[in-house]
């Protein structure tokens, strides 16, 4: 009989859970509050049929359990209550499934005035490109990647040259504006993934992929990778800033085009943000922390 | 209603007879055997042993997760090295070789009254090349650098790139090698599986009379045939990308500052290659768990398994389905985005039949009379962690939800719960159902059921919780979840009671190896047939089944294999090879 | 990942072709005994090492169509250089048909119990499929010395690895092969030596079969088939 009392107890346990633990969903922070809808859907469904199917397994072994004397009954089939089941189970499914593909579809269509940023990822950190004055990224290609063209940008394309670069360093983001964000990996499978904008998608050498969405409030979010890429995966972390058009326009004032950086360095430049490290392909925290690691 | 006579009792002179392979010395009888039992043992015992590696494995970066930075030793190289070898040796190694290899080998022979699979050479011949894919993964432990730590999927690029443990040394190499030493070996006996099913049957034992277990096996077996040659080619292209510089897989790739010499290959084609193979598994791992399920519960309701025919109809459908819905793995891959539309319809029409089965296992428990024995009580839970893990599939295989959660810890609480923990409570329950078969002897019962409360419940406490650190968007594979804005200290409190779960639910699997060995010489007699069940196996003259399985004479089959509690019948259960009619009227009341 | 759902589809037509003989809408609950309508449901009159190697073709079949996506897919990149098939490849292909027909004439010669034409049959055969794999090997040498190397570019890599796997299994074969042949001048039963000829006709009549498709595939013909089928379709 334990098993009948355990049986409940998982179910009631589980419901409880839900509801009472501390442990749920970051605050959102852009427009994809459509998908959590989806998912509190899919949890009411899903959770009403275990609780429907445990309970009633847990009545069945406490009604019919054996005692002498007791014979089940023969009963090969029901044709008419599999039908039924069939025919709710199919009508659950398109409950969950019919929300997700309209959210799908408005997910991969990405509204014509987004604006284009590219995220590039490589062993282990991540970096930004903005689109400069003509608002348009210019090519880019993994063998043009030097030391002194960390991002390989096409150097000819006239379109790249003002094109603002965030190595190893913050992004800022304006809120309310929709982006569409390019990403592109130069050398293994990477994830740009921030918990509070909910999208992620991954990044392939080669080529390049997309998601976009719309900020909807300012803060500091970190960006995780979601791809395994190495020994240093769980240390590429990087930070996404969501600022007020202000301050947005303040932090872009700073930033250096792909010209000047790539221009023959000249004595006394002041203005050269702090902490970039372009020789090297690993993330200062990475770094660190594999040394420390390899001890 | 068929006319049934006396004369139905067709004289068994007319069943054809196979030319048994005779042993001749101790060597031929237990090592290089070819009797489908013995290999059946070999190869449990085999899986279980490198299974147990994946377990201390498990234990190792639970240690590492549960209390960051207590064990130096596990630096991120080796955690991924655990976290690879762990998932790999599950998934391929113990449960596949463990269904096919091992229930297959046991169960189909005697089950459709064969007295030996059709080729039993080759049947041998597959064990040794699965032991020796075992022996050369198991060497990578040892290579210089280590085994390889590219996760189970083995993405490349990065899988055969020196930023991962193993990835320019021996780690990889001597894991495509395992890989394809495995699937030569299991084409070799899943040839078997499928000709026995096809051709080995016994004069009477028509499709619809197999057991469930036999058409889940099956059908489990032909989809094994059919996919693993993709994980084959995938790691054949990959392995002359690691050893010759071809580019099938490598695109043109800056590492550490320097041009690598790949260019242009598609690392989206490997994971198309991976997962046309990798979804399947998770079905060729399930369909034996639903067959072997089906019948723990019908014998020890007492009662026939409800809906026998949607059964077999729907393990068909989920076998046909399950080939088109391999992109669901990669809906945030970056492949077309508009290939998710129709992947999620697909992975979502799958659970229909699914669901069919689960209702219908449960029906089976209604108006039965249900004995709480321990295959009852594992087939119990095994429905409750299945359905758990079904329906947060549900989640995943709906794409945009998936978008979320994928590459979170809700992936891994997800595919545990429905791969992991579920069919190994089917496992566990099978060893308990036909220990007695196999050794003569009952499994202790006392120790038997420590076993089941500490497995079901403790597992359940592992990955129900787990699911919610997926939610708050904890991504898989860190070995670190330091510095990470997300993790609050409950959450990290959560993780050490996870891990301390995980503890010990691996040490109750101590108390059931102790039961296995201890029960061979100690366990209580069982007889022929302890659980008074219908199907073949147990209607053997000796017990254990000797060599050629059923004496002189096959048996003939007169009847399907669910005939519990027929009425008018004076026992609860008409073994299958008893003939003539108990049943007026057989029709459902 | 089209080319491995059709040949999917085509097992799947098989598969469901022999179900819908199985009587799998039956209700066995009602069906007991031995009755005579039911009898004929037992197994194929094939012999059981045909139905056998039958599967294996099927697995065979299925690795050579996942080759085949994986090129189509790995050909719409724009890195890849078709290279030119080397002429000896006609001239293997005509042999490798020739090992078939051998084998068939075997096959003819042991139903009709002549064992001296089996002999000859199967050592032509062994002889043919030889010189296809020395034909095979001097083609890549050929390529290699024209600067066609593995990894210099993914239509080279595709053109070694199918064909290495083609050879693979004709040297597989081979195994068998032998056997045959030792069984045929040892003076084996003959009905058994019959269901070993036929069983090596069959698998390279197979192999024939792949290895004309992969031909097609490499030569560029199976790249054009399909854009004409494209084409007409829209």
């Amino acid at each position: 009989m334990a098993v009948v009392l355990v049986l409940v107890l998982i179910v009631v346990g589980s419901v409880l859970f839900h509801f009472l633990s501390p442990w749920w969903w970051t605050p959102i922070a852009s427009n994809w509050d459509y998908i959590d809808h989806t998912i509190i859907i899919s949890f009411w469904i899903t959770g009403i049929v275990f609780a429907a199917v445990v309970l009633f397994m847990a009545y069945c072994v406490f009604r019919f359990r054996h005692r002498e004397g007791n014979r089940a009954t023969y009963e090969p089939e029901n044709k008419r209550l599999e039908s039924w089941l069939m025919i709710v189970t199919a009508f659950g499914v398109t409950a969950l499934l019919v929300p997700g593909l309209f959210v799908w579809s408005r997910f991969v269509t990405v509204p014509s005035d987004a604006t284009e940023i590219e995220v590039v990822a490589q062993q282990w950190q991540w970096s930004f490109r903005l689109p400069g004055k003509d608002g348009k990224l210019g090519t880019s290609d993994t063998r043009d990647v030097t030391a002194d063209n960390p991002l390989g940008v096409a150097p000819k394309d006239p379109n790249g040259q003002d094109d603002v670069l965030v190595e190893a360093a913050d992004l800022h983001l304006p809120v309310g504006k929709p982006v569409k964000v390019l990403l592109r990996s130069i050398d293994v499978l990477h994830d740009f993934y921030i918990p509070e904008f909910r999208a992620k998608m991954d990044m392939i050498p080669g080529s390049v992929t997309y998601f976009w969405f719309t900020p909807i409030r300012t803060g500091t979010f970190q960006v995780l990778c979601a791809e395994l890429c190495g020994q240093g995966h769980p240390l590429m972390h990087g930070v996404v800033v969501v600022d007020t058009e202000q301050d947005y326009l303040a932090w872009l004032g700073q930033q250096q085009t792909f010209a000047q950086l790539s221009a023959p360095p000249q004595s006394g430049s002041a203005n050269q943000p702090p902490g970039k490290i372009i020789a090297s392909s690993l993330g200062v925290a990475a770094n660190s922390k594999l040394s420390r690691s390899a001890q | 209603m068929v006319d049934v006579t006396p004369a139905d009792a067709i004289p068994p002179a007319e069943v054809g007879e196979v030319e048994l392979y005779h042993p001749h010395s101790w060597w031929t009888k237990y090592v290089f055997s070819q009797d489908a039992k013995v290999i059946a043992v070999q190869y449990s015992a085999t899986a279980t042993a490198i299974g147990l590696v994946a377990l201390v494995l498990s234990w190792l970066m639970r240690l590492q997760l549960g209390f960051p930075g207590t064990f130096d030793f596990i630096t991120p190289e080796a955690y991924y090295q655990f976290i690879t070898m762990h998932g790999m040796i599950m998934v391929i190694y113990l449960l596949t070789a463990l269904f096919l290899g091992g229930f297959g080998n046991y169960l189909i022979p005697l089950m459709v009254g064969a007295r030996d699979m059709v080729f039993p050479y080759v049947n041998m011949l597959s064990y040794w090349v699965y032991l020796l894919a075992v022996l050369v993964l198991v060497s990578s432990f040892f290579a210089p650098g280590g085994p390889t730590g590219a996760g189970w999927t083995l993405y490349p690029p990065q899988a055969i790139m020196s930023g991962t443990p193993g990835g320019q040394d021996w780690g990889i190499i001597l894991m495509l090698s395992s890989l394809i030493l495995f699937i030569v070996g299991f084409t070799m006996g899943g040839l078997n599986y499928v000709v026995t099913v096809l051709q080995g049957r016994t004069r009477g034992m028509t499709l619809m009379r197999l057991p469930l277990t036999v058409w889940g096996i099956f059908t489990a077996t032909v989809m094994a045939l059919l996919a693993f040659p993709a994980l084959f080619v995938a790691c054949v292209m990959m392995l002359l990308d690691r050893v010759l510089g071809t580019s099938f897989f490598m695109p043109a790739i800056v590492e550490m500052g320097a041009q690598l010499q790949h260019n242009g290959g598609s690392p989206i084609l490997f994971q198309h290659l991976f997962w046309f193979f990798g979804h399947p598994e998770v079905y060729i791992v399930a369909l034996p768990a639903f067959g072997i399920v089906s019948d723990l519960i019908s014998t020890h309701a007492r009662k026939n398994i409800f809906g026998y025919r949607m059964m077999v109809w729907a393990i068909l459908a989920i076998g046909a389905l399950s080939f088109v819905v391999w992109a669901h793995h990669m809906y945030v891959s970056g492949m077309n985005p508009y290939f998710g539309f129709f992947f999620a319809t697909t992975t979502l029409i799958i659970a229909v039949p699914t669901a069919i089965k689960v209702y219908n296992w449960v029906l089976t428990l209604w108006r039965g009379d249900i004995h709480l024995t321990l295959p009852m009580l594992f087939a119990l839970a095994f429905i409750v962690t299945f359905v758990n893990g079904g329906l947060t599939g549900l989640f995943l295989g709906n794409v945009v939800v998936d978008v979320p959660l994928s590459d979170t810890m809700f992936v891994v609480a997800h595919f545990h719960m429905v791969m992991g923990v579920a069919p190994i409570l089917v496992i566990f329950g099978a060893i308990y159902h036909w220990y007695p078969k196999v050794t003569g002897r009952m499994l202790d019962e006392t120790l038997g059921k420590f076993h089941f409360w500490v497995t079901f419940v403790g597992a359940y406490l592992i990955f129900f919780p787990m699911h919610y650190l997926g939610l708050m968007g904890v991504p898989r594979r860190y070995a670190e979840l330091t510095d990470m804005t997300i993790m609050t200290e409950s959450a990290r409190h959560l993780n050490s009671f996870i891990s301390i779960m995980a503890f010990t639910v691996g040490f109750a699997q101590m108390v059931f190896l102790f039961n296995l060995i201890w029960s061979i010489r100690h366990g209580r007699g069982a007889g022929g047939n302890p659980w008074r069940a219908t199907t073949l196996e147990w209607q053997t003259p000796q017990t254990p089944p000797a060599h050629g399985n059923f004496g002189k004479e096959l048996p003939i089959v007169y009847r399907w294999a669910y005939d519990y509690s027929v009425p008018g019948a004076k026992e609860d259960f008409i073994p299958q090879n008893v003939p003539g009619d108990f049943a007026p009227s057989r029709e459902p009341a | 990942m089209s080319v491995i759902l059709v040949f999917l589809l085509v097992i799947a037509g098989f598969a469901g072709w022999w179900l819908s003989h199985q009587r799998l809408t039956a209700k066995p609950w009602l069906e007991q005994g031995l009755a005579g309508d039911f009898v004929g449901f037992d197994r194929s009159a094939l012999p059981t090492a045909k139905i056998g190697l039958g599967v294996f073709l099927a697995v065979v079949g299925c690795l050579f169509s996942l080759f085949t996506s994986a090129y189509f897919m790995r050909m719409g990149l724009p890195d890849w250089q078709p290279l030119p098939l080397p002429r000896l490849l006609w001239l293997n292909t005509g042999v490798l048909v020739l090992s078939s027909v051998a084998l068939q004439c075997a096959v003819v010669a042991a139903r009709k119990g002549q064992i001296d034409n089996v002999r000859l049959g199967l050592a032509t055969a062994g002889f043919t499929t030889l010189a296809f794999l020395v034909g095979q090997l001097m083609a890549w040498r050929q390529l290699t010395g024209d600067g066609y190397l593995l990894a210099s570019n993914p239509a080279n890599s595709f053109f070694y690895l199918i064909t290495g796997m083609h050879g693979l299994h004709i040297f597989g074969g081979l195994v068998g092969l032998g056997r045959t042949s030792i069984g045929a001048w040892n003076g084996a039963r003959p009905e058994r030596l019959r269901l070993s000829v036929e069983l090596c006709a069959m698998y390279w009549h197979f192999l024939l079969f792949v290895w004309l498709c992969i031909f097609a595939l490499l030569a560029g013909w199976a790249a054009t088939f399909i854009d004409i089928c494209q084409r007409l379709l829209t």
